[in-house]
């Protein structure tokens, strides 16, 4: 058990529900200290690393970003060596993520929320706090791979329960199709060219997809283009096997890692054959190089 | 048309009872011949049903592989089958007969030919077309049954994106809070999704109704998503006192003014603002009613937001799809992205005030 009173961050963006939401957790947890009450998910995000409270309360459909994307960018963010906050997501009412909870076991309420499945879920999160106190880094780890379970069932457009197309060994793509094992990938040579030249890249040619903006990076050995299609589009067509997500707008090559290193504030990197820079890996993709 | 794919099989069933008819049919002109005094019974019995049987056969079996799947061959075929077959019956069945009744001369030197013949073509071309009938009435059937399927299936589409359970489901937690919290407001949210649900769910989707009723109606959504929202949602609805009466289609702009909020406000963390206009403006065959639902929102370029939404697709399609009926190609509905912005979508329809 901690000794300080744990705090909390409720990210809704509907007033009164927040409002409401506050209140019954003032009456199910009279410990728990709400330090943030914010209406999108951006602010979420921002929040939530500048006040690094215990406890995260997410709803799912929110302004600007959604809550699963919120949680996304906040486990990339989340620095190292800090213990991750517990997650609980709300929802009206959202099938496809309300299944991908129950199926990895990850907090979730239902509006509107009710006293007893209160009480339950924040007996579940005290647990978890003092698990985490408890037994460290593994409980946290536990916990990342639940919330990866579920970003990894609901990111791919129109996957509901398949899995994931990037998980090693799983269904590759969701619909059957083979995966395409040369992606004819349209190309824009990025210095000065503007999309005037148009190389044909075979897939096999690539190391990493890398969004950026508006764009992906598409990234060789000594070459760079840039594609429209985003990631979340390419992700069926590419094979899982291949190549791994290390962040959430990161794909590399696996076979084409050369070295994962831990930079000085504790942040888990790696670098590519063939590439000068280095690639930030996200604490949700880490436990790929545990064993290293 | 769809493809039914229980009857892309040879069906055998059918195809049994056919032979069963037919063989009954054949057994009656027998006992009527036998009756008229055409001879024994027992012989008329063996041309009868010879005739019958190979008629049967080649028809049914020609059927199946002129136009597997789809009842009988379409116009000319299916003529020339039925001859095809009732020829070959009466060819091969009198020499059935023959071979039974021990008759030997050729057929065509027999005095009783021509009745014969008339009787297998009248009854070959009778059976067919009972056939033909009742196969036509079957297809007609599954394809009315298929169609109230269809019809259905888009009435659940179309109540399902108006209610949309997550906007349910906010709607309702918003009450439970303001039951606790301010009980007026609440009982005042409460009476317009009241009224809210039972515009969408009346089944008054025929008739139209008055151009105020219309407002009242876009005001109890707008004021149950202003609860919701908060200081993020202001809107106006601007009416004129003499259009008040001029009658529209019940819930005709409601997708529009859901699209503006779940595509336009709802994905901007600032939200904004929905005005919903109603003018008229001279066009080439009197005047033209001219309504307008305008917000500041995300734009039709934005992405889509996240899953479970239905598109704006549906909703436009849908109004555009009720226009039509009532209209036919005699109105316009335009959809221009703001430049500061926002969606405005514009429709306009010959006015027509109710008496």
């Amino acid at each position: 058990m901690s000794t300080t009173a744990p705090r909390a961050l409720i990210a809704e963006d509907e007033p009164l529900l927040a409002a409401a939401l506050r209140h019954e957790l003032a009456q199910a947890w009279p410990a728990l200290q709400v330090v943030a009450s914010v209406g999108d998910g951006r602010t979420a995000v921002r929040e939530a690393l500048a006040l690094r409270p215990e406890v995260l309360f997410f709803d799912i459909r929110m302004p600007g970003q959604s809550g699963l994307d919120a949680a996304a960018e906040l486990a990339d963010a989340w620095p190292a060596g800090q213990p991750f906050p517990a997650l609980v997501f709300v929802t009206a009412y959202d099938q496809y993520a309300v299944q991908a909870f129950e199926a990895q076991a990850v907090d979730y309420l239902l509006k509107p929320v009710q006293a007893a499945r209160l009480a339950r879920t924040v007996a579940r999160v005290r647990q978890a706090l003092a698990g985490r106190t408890a037994q460290g880094g593994a409980f946290e780890e536990a916990m990342l791979a639940r919330l990866r379970g579920v970003l990894e069932t609901l990111a791919p457009v129109g996957v509901s329960s398949a899995g994931s197309p990037l998980s090693p060994g799983g269904p590759s793509s969701a619909d059957g199709t083979p995966p395409a094992a040369r992606l004819p990938v349209i190309p824009a040579g990025i210095a000065g060219t503007q999309g005037a030249v148009v190389r044909m890249v075979p897939i096999e040619e690539v190391l990493c997809f890398e969004a950026a903006d508006k764009y992906v990076r598409v990234l060789t050995a000594g070459e760079e283009y840039l594609i429209r299609t985003p990631l979340r589009q390419l992700l069926p067509q590419l094979d899982g096997e291949d190549f791994w997500q290390v962040h959430r707008g990161t794909l590399v090559r696996a076979s084409a890692i050369d070295a994962v290193t831990r930079d000085e504030s504790g942040r888990l990197g790696l670098t590519l054959h063939g590439r000068p820079e280095r690639f930030v890996v996200s604490r949700l993709y880490a436990h790929r190089f545990r064993a290293m | 048309m769809r493809t039914m794919a229980p009857m892309q099989r040879f069906d055998l069933r059918s195809w049994a009872r056919h032979g069963l008819v037919t063989a009954a049919f054949s057994c009656a002109i027998a006992l009527a011949l036998t009756v008229t005094g055409q001879g024994a019974w027992d012989v008329q019995l063996a041309y009868s049903l010879g005739i019958g049987l190979v008629a049967w056969l080649v028809i049914d079996l020609g059927r199946h592989l002129l136009a597997p799947g789809s009842g009988w061959p379409a116009g000319w075929r299916g003529a020339l089958l039925v001859a095809a077959g009732t020829g070959a019956g009466y060819v091969a069945g009198t020499a059935l007969g023959d071979a039974y009744s021990g008759h030997s001369a050729p057929l065509w030197q027999r005095e009783a030919v021509p009745t014969s013949l008339v009787i297998t073509v009248l009854a070959g071309v009778a059976i067919s077309f009972f056939f033909y009938s009742r196969a036509q009435a079957r297809q007609l059937q599954l394809h009315m049954a298929q169609a109230q399927r269809d019809a259905a299936e888009a009435r659940l589409k179309l109540l399902e994106a108006q209610l949309e359970p997550h906007m349910l489901f906010n709607t309702l937690a918003n009450l439970r809070v303001l039951v606790a919290t301010d009980p007026a407001r609440a009982q005042a949210m409460l009476d317009h999704l009241i009224a809210y649900l039972r515009a969408t769910l009346g089944g008054s989707r025929s008739v139209q109704h008055p151009l105020a009723d219309e407002f009242e109606r876009l005001r109890d959504y707008l004021e149950l998503m202003a609860v919701r929202m908060g200081a993020r949602l202001a809107y106006q609805l601007d009416l004129p006192e003499a259009l008040r009466g001029v009658a529209v289609p019940p819930l005709l702009l409601q997708p529009l003014v859901e699209n503006a909020i779940r595509h336009g406000l709802e994905p901007q963390v600032q939200g904004g603002r929905i005005t919903v206009r109603a003018s008229t403006r001279p066009g080439r065959a009197g005047m033209l009613l001219v309504l307008e639902v305008q917000d500041t929102g995300a734009g039709p370029a934005a992405p889509a937001p996240t899953s479970g939404a239905p598109g704006s697709h549906f909703g436009l399609a849908q109004v555009r799809e009720r226009l039509a009926t009532l209209h036919g190609s005699d109105f316009t509905l335009d959809l221009i992205a703001g430049s500061a912005g926002g969606t405005c979508v514009t429709i306009t329809f010959p006015l027509q005030t109710t008496p």
